[in-house]
């Protein structure tokens, strides 16, 4: 009976720290550990667990490839974990920095990506004479039409054929933009066949070079210059709107409009004169949020991931650290029941046993974290985003690194505890007599 | 027998530790079986009905509209069975959060795609009717949508000519999918090439695709190059492909799953082989006097290091098993859940046929060690306990 209370409580001490270690914000958690460490220096009862827990330490060195599988379990767990949800982060940054609050992009109502978006003449000119839309100095709507047009290209990689997005824009187009800088050679000349390049188009695809020409659609485009914004426009090519309609034969549709917002209440005019318009079945959402909607979904797609994966590979990993820490308890056993002899409390052995499964368990977390912030951070991969091909790169936040430590804290504290336990109630003569 | 007997034995000797180490073999397996599923599925798209099938759209752009006329230039040749002309329609119902899978097509499409199963009746019905659609019985329950409704529907892409936002339609038949697996085909909504045609007020005469039926799958290729040799040097350009290879090219595209899949297991194996070698280890460490017991009774040195061997591999099959049967049971499941991407037959048996090498080569490589300690084990040393 006392048995299965002691069972009970142990599962809910279980649950109760995986549950802090995880899900409490973390100044508590801190809190708690300057709290914890105050106890250790300070107080008799917590001196005692220093000491108990120094005389575990030591022997660490003795116990090598034990602690060092709780180590190198511990860095595969958190690295895979970190890694799928750094290539989250990564194309969120991507998309959620390429916009602002102070442009606007109005699409064909219900259209999720401008390739799925098609606007007329009409439809523009009334987007251009809306209230909530900036002028400039001589009273002409400061907007962009523009059309985005999928077409296929030779990566440099593997010499697939993917597709990549052609964007034809206005002149105004640049000053919507403003992070957009043209770093070689120079801009398209409107009405020719000329073609400027993102960076990260350029580096993935063959034939963009400054002064290369290839072939899009039924003609031959000369690059005459490449640009850098560091956002989801790098992954695209850019030419004169006039020039890809043409080559498309688009008329005079385009894919969405790029507004500059007239002041912080630009948005709301605009969007109020367009769905009271009959003329018109589009929306209006800032630049940001227009991004931000579209990183949701592969966003969520790679939390989603790497919480499973996280939580398959931890589950084995927990086993695995129970193992070690229980063979560990087992190898010390005369040891411990030698302390509890002298008169050590067994509370003050199962915390030494605890702190020992955590320290080895963080100590890999930030080994894999370490790994792969060395090895991923920074690497480009690309993905799709409605029909073209987008590269962002994997972002190893410090949150990110954050989170993946406290999972390991979490694991430790499981993989300490019941072996902990065991530790402490031990029956002292057979443990004393084994060898 | 009795060796096996005596191996199972020393395996359960300490049952706690050899159930966390089999917990832990299991995880690794099933998150082996699971990828191994993901990747399989999507390197592939195994599809029974979509065998035979090609998909030919505009070499210039996916997006890019090609001539209605081309329609009878490939059923002319040689090799084709059928064609149908299909436009993306980016349809949209009432709220704009609202998509629907809406595709124009020609009245050839529902031969060329047997698996969508409708009433004759209503199929007569449906083509009788000019503004006519067929919706999956899905998208039909979850808009309440019944036979005869009208339903207005807007575009993404097209305004109608009326002026009007929205295109009116009247509901004539609800069709299924043949396979309940596939079930992206109970959220589509078809109507009437010509009917879009005639209303749309942009680029009439165009269709985005063609879904080509050929007469014998093992010639797809080549009828896929006679197409696109037939249009070569044209205004419109064509590009065919299977449709696996359609679709594929999709997917693989949405997250490079290669590199991810290979670096996960990489990954897992590590640690799976450091976890499972340190618990033999110990295993053996433990059983070192029963060990020399056994060399003093005349067991050879060879057989001692099968033995351990025999241990190691059975741990690792146990495990595996255990977990691979885990994914035998999520596997089909999960592919009911990716909506027709990942084929749900023979999900995991594929996966299964790579875990049992695997197994037996890691079982054998972490009883490696351990069998050597035993093997060279000094019978005087070992029973004095130095």
């Amino acid at each position: 009976m006392k048995k299965i209370i002691i069972q009970v409580l142990l599962l809910l001490a279980a649950a109760a720290g995986v549950y802090a270690l995880t899900m409490l914000p973390l100044a508590v958690i801190a809190a708690l550990a300057v709290g914890f460490a105050l106890w250790l220096a300070a107080t008799s009862s917590g001196r005692t667990v220093a000491s108990v827990t120094l005389v575990g330490m030591s022997t660490l060195r003795d116990r090598l490839g034990t602690s060092s599988v709780i180590v190198i379990g511990m860095a595969g767990v958190v690295g895979v974990f970190i890694a799928l949800l750094a290539m989250g982060e990564g194309f969120r940054a991507t998309l959620q920095g390429s916009g602002s609050d102070e442009t606007a992009i109005v699409t064909r109502s219900g259209a999720l990506a401008e390739t799925s978006s098609v606007l007329v003449r009409s439809d523009v000119d009334i987007i251009a004479h809306s209230p909530g839309v900036a002028r400039d100095a001589k009273g002409d709507a400061l907007i962009s039409a523009e059309l985005t047009v999928p077409v296929t290209a030779h990566s440099k990689s593997e010499g697939e054929i993917t597709n990549l997005a052609l964007r034809g824009v206005d002149p105004d187009a640049w000053q919507m933009r403003p992070r957009l800088k043209i770093v070689e050679g120079r801009t398209f000349t409107p009405g020719l066949y000329e073609l400027v390049v993102g960076r990260s188009a350029r580096t993935r695809f063959a034939g963009l070079e400054p002064g290369q020409q290839i072939k899009l659609g039924t003609n031959v485009w000369t690059v005459v210059g490449a640009f850098e914004s560091g956002d989801a426009y790098d992954s695209e090519l850019w030419g004169d709107r006039q020039s890809v309609a043409a080559i498309y034969r688009r008329g005079s549709s385009v894919s969405s409009v790029q507004v500059r917002l007239d002041g912080p209440q630009g948005l709301q005019a605009l969007q109020n004169a367009l769905s009271s318009d009959p003329r018109v079945t589009v929306d209006a959402v800032t630049t940001r949020e227009f991004f931000a909607r579209q990183s949701n979904s592969l966003f969520q797609l790679t939390k989603m991931i790497g919480l499973v994966v996280g939580i398959i590979m931890g589950i084995g990993a927990l086993f695995g650290a129970l193992n070690c820490m229980f063979a560990a308890v087992e190898q010390r056993a005369r040891e411990i029941a030698t302390l509890r002899a002298i008169g050590f409390q067994g509370g003050a052995v199962v915390v030494s046993v605890m702190l020992e499964a955590m320290w080895l368990a963080v100590l890999g977390g930030a080994l894999g974290a370490l790994l792969v912030w060395l090895v991923f951070n920074g690497q480009t991969i690309s993905t799709l985003s409605g029909f073209s091909e987008l590269a962002f790169q994997f972002k190893v936040t410090p949150d990110l690194v954050i989170s993946g430590l406290r999972w390991a804290l979490a694991i430790g504290f499981i993989g300490g505890l019941f072996p902990a336990a065991r530790a402490a109630t031990m029956p002292l003569i057979a443990a004393l007599r084994e060898d | 027998m009795t060796y096996l007997g005596l191996i199972w034995t020393s395996l359960f000797r300490r049952k706690v530790r050899t159930i966390f180490t089999i917990v832990s073999i299991a995880a690794a397996f099933l998150l082996f079986g699971l990828l191994d599923t993901v990747r399989v599925a999507f390197s592939t798209g195994e599809n029974a009905d979509g065998a035979g099938r090609l998909i030919t759209t505009s070499a210039m752009s996916m997006q890019h509209p090609l001539p209605i006329t081309l329609k009878q230039r490939i059923a002319a040749l040689p090799g084709v069975d059928n064609v149908a002309a299909a436009n993306w329609f980016g349809g949209v119902y009432q709220d704009p959060r609202n998509q629907v899978v809406t595709v124009a097509v020609s009245p050839e499409y529902l031969d060329v795609y047997p698996e969508i199963v409708l009433d004759p009746e209503q199929r007569a019905e449906f083509e009788r009717t000019r503004v006519g659609a067929t919706v999956g019985v899905d998208l039909a329950r979850e808009h309440g949508w019944k036979i005869g409704d009208r339903v207005p529907m807007q575009s993404t892409l097209f305004a109608p000519r009326s002026g009007e936002r929205a295109w009116p339609f009247v509901i004539s038949a609800i069709h299924h999918s043949k396979d309940p697996a596939q079930d992206s085909l109970n959220n589509m909504f078809l109507f009437h090439w010509e009917y879009f045609d005639e209303m749309n007020a942009i680029g009439p005469d165009t269709a985005h695709w063609y879904a080509v039926r050929v007469t014998d799958p093992a010639k797809a290729d080549a009828v896929a190059r006679a197409i696109d040799d037939m249009t070569a040097n044209s205004d419109h350009e064509t590009k065919t492909q299977t449709e696996q290879a359609f679709q594929a090219a999709f997917v693989k595209k949405m997250i490079n799953i290669g590199l991810i899949v290979t670096s996960i297991m990489g990954a897992v194996f590590f640690t799976l082989v450091l976890l499972t070698g340190n618990a033999m280890m110990q295993a053996i460490r433990q059983r070192t006097s029963e060990l020399a017991v056994m060399k003093t009774l005349g067991f050879t040195n060879a057989k001692l290091l099968a033995m351990v061997l025999g241990e190691s591999v059975l741990l690792m099959l146990i495990g595996g098993s255990l977990g691979m049967t885990l994914v035998t049971v999520i596997a089909p499941r999960m592919a009911a859940a990716s909506r027709g991407l990942m084929s749900p037959e023979g999900v995991g048996t594929h996966a299964w046929m790579n875990a049992l090498p695997l197994m037996l080569v890691i079982g054998l490589l972490v009883g490696l060690l351990p069998g050597f300690r035993a093997m060279r084990l000094n019978i005087i040393d070992a029973l004095a306990r130095r």
